[in-house]
């Protein structure tokens, strides 16, 4: 079957989305990932991977965090990097996607990394770039996060190497979530066994059944005897319509406090894509305790980021 | 050609690396082959000066020069440089030298991690076909080689040490890789 993220070695020519990527494809990246862990901590905190290369960050919707990682990330691996707001440049100018990608070409950008709005504006783009420009998708819509579920999954393996026995609880927005649906797909492809959604009706998919997840409408049966708790982010730029009655009501019901948390296995550790809204989603008291792998989450990031741009931008020579 | 024994070039090797070795040496391996010989260097160093010099284990495959050709090599192993290399007297290990460009890489990276007193190269064998201006300071033999053969060390489940001549096509990917 022909899949846009491969070239015809089966290797990777596009980040776009985890679903349709094969296991080895993801081992592969976390491995990688582990050989950058290390550069942070050296005295000079760069590899020479993509010098000459330039990392274009197209940024067709706000996000600080997201575009620093992946600044940083390509700003180690010795890219040189060119950072697009297009949400305050041209499209406002009234300019088409493919103007502004076609414009990029011509400016010789070897790896463009995508945040869209819209869900598919990734691929969108990825079949319209020449075969030595790949694009990596940093969100689009609801639609997928792909770094994002690679850098938890590879956060997971750090702190519980054995997926295969793992109990994972991922409580929250589901439904606003892209970044849920590409923990899913990382989660089932690497064989984590039991994979739990805690949330209200109103803010879980369809359907979200077929995805391979127990569904819980009550923190208190949910979080019993996780190993992981992934909390996610209530996106209240993207609700519209009474989804939910009120922040605190939310709190009052989904907040993960210290009484919650201490249902799931005492060794369990606690994850949070950020940004974090504290006494929405989750406590102070858990944001900032002893289990919480929040930060470490952002440092890994980074390596991560490094391994999916050194795996794209390198030759594919055998 | 007639095989030498590995186990008897890493005994010639050890008895030009043991003069050099003072309490400003560190050892580093370069993966694999490397790292084996590196820890068997150590043990017997170990044994005679009574104490555990440093050492470290670097891949440098984020410093190749041949990734814009053939990426990133997926198995490549985490470096690992636990001491200050500021002001130390390094001694890197490797087991096959021929062109000299992984010894470039590693030195590449290694400076990263600060600058090094002096580098100096030990190799089991040198099979000559440098393409840089980089030869080993001590080895265990000279063995030359033509360019469409190549060494091949690994290592049995007994810890022994074994030398395959190969034709440079049919390298097998389970041991060790020297280009």
């Amino acid at each position: 079957m022909y899949n846009p993220q491969l070239n015809t070695q089966g290797q990777l020519q596009h980040l776009l989305s985890i679903e349709g990527l094969p296991k080895r494809i993801l081992n592969e990246i976390l491995d990688t990932a582990e050989n950058f862990v290390g550069v942070a901590e050296r005295e000079v905190k760069k590899v020479p991977l993509l010098r000459g290369k330039t990392v274009c960050n197209i940024f067709f919707e706000n996000s600080t965090r997201t575009r620093t990682t992946f600044e940083i990330a390509a700003k180690r691996l010795s890219a040189d990097v060119l950072n697009l707001n297009v949400s305050t440049s041209s499209q406002s100018k009234g300019e088409t996607i493919l103007d502004t990608v076609n414009n990029l070409i011509a400016m010789h950008a070897d790896i463009f990394v995508v945040r869209h709005q819209q869900s598919g504006a990734a691929h969108f783009i990825a079949q319209h770039v020449p075969p030595h420009i790949s694009v990596i998708n940093a969100g689009d819509g609801r639609h997928a996060h792909p770094t994002q579920g690679l850098l938890d999954v590879f956060t997971i393996r750090k702190y519980k190497p054995e997926l295969h026995n793992l109990r994972v609880a991922i409580v929250g927005d589901v439904l606003h979530s892209r970044v849920a649906r590409s923990e899913i797909h990382a989660l089932t492809t690497l064989g984590v066994p039991e994979i739990r959604v805690i949330a209200p009706l109103t803010l879980l998919p369809t359907d979200v059944e077929k995805l391979g997840v127990q569904v819980f409408h009550n923190m208190e049966h949910g979080l019993k005897d996780v190993d992981v708790v992934m909390m996610l982010r209530l996106q209240n730029e993207r609700m519209s319509g009474a989804l939910l009655p009120s922040s605190q009501e939310f709190f009052q019901t989904f907040g993960l406090t210290p009484e919650r948390l201490a249902l799931a296995r005492p060794d369990a550790i606690v994850m949070h894509p950020g940004p974090m809204n504290r006494g929405v989603e989750i406590d102070s008291a858990v944001a900032d305790g002893r289990q919480s792998v929040i930060l470490p989450q952002v440092t890994y990031g980074i390596a991560v980021r490094m391994a999916v741009m050194a795996l794209l931008g390198g030759g594919n020579a055998a | 050609m007639t095989l030498p024994d590995p186990e008897d070039l890493l005994d010639a090797l050890y008895a030009q690396l043991k003069p050099r070795v003072t309490a400003e040496t560190a050892l580093v391996g370069i993966y694999t082959g490397g790292v084996w010989l590196m820890e068997k260097l150590l043990a017997r160093l170990r044994a005679e000066l009574g104490y555990t010099i440093d050492s470290g284990k670097l891949d440098a495959a984020m410093y190749r020069d041949d990734y814009t050709r053939r990426g990133l090599k997926s198995a490549a192993q985490p470096a690992f440089i636990p001491f200050d290399v500021n002001g130390r007297h390094l001694i890197l290990i490797d087991d096959i030298f021929y062109t000299g460009r992984t010894t470039r890489a590693v030195m590449n990276e290694l400076f990263d991690y600060g600058r090094p007193a002096k580098i100096e190269l030990a190799v089991l064998i040198n099979r000559g076909g440098a393409q840089l201006p980089i030869r080993p300071d001590i080895s265990g033999a000279d063995l030359p080689l033509q360019a469409e053969q190549a060494f091949e060390l690994s290592m049995n489940t007994q810890g022994r040490l074994q030398l395959r001549l190969t034709s440079a096509a049919t390298e097998s990917s389970g041991a060790a890789r020297h280009v």
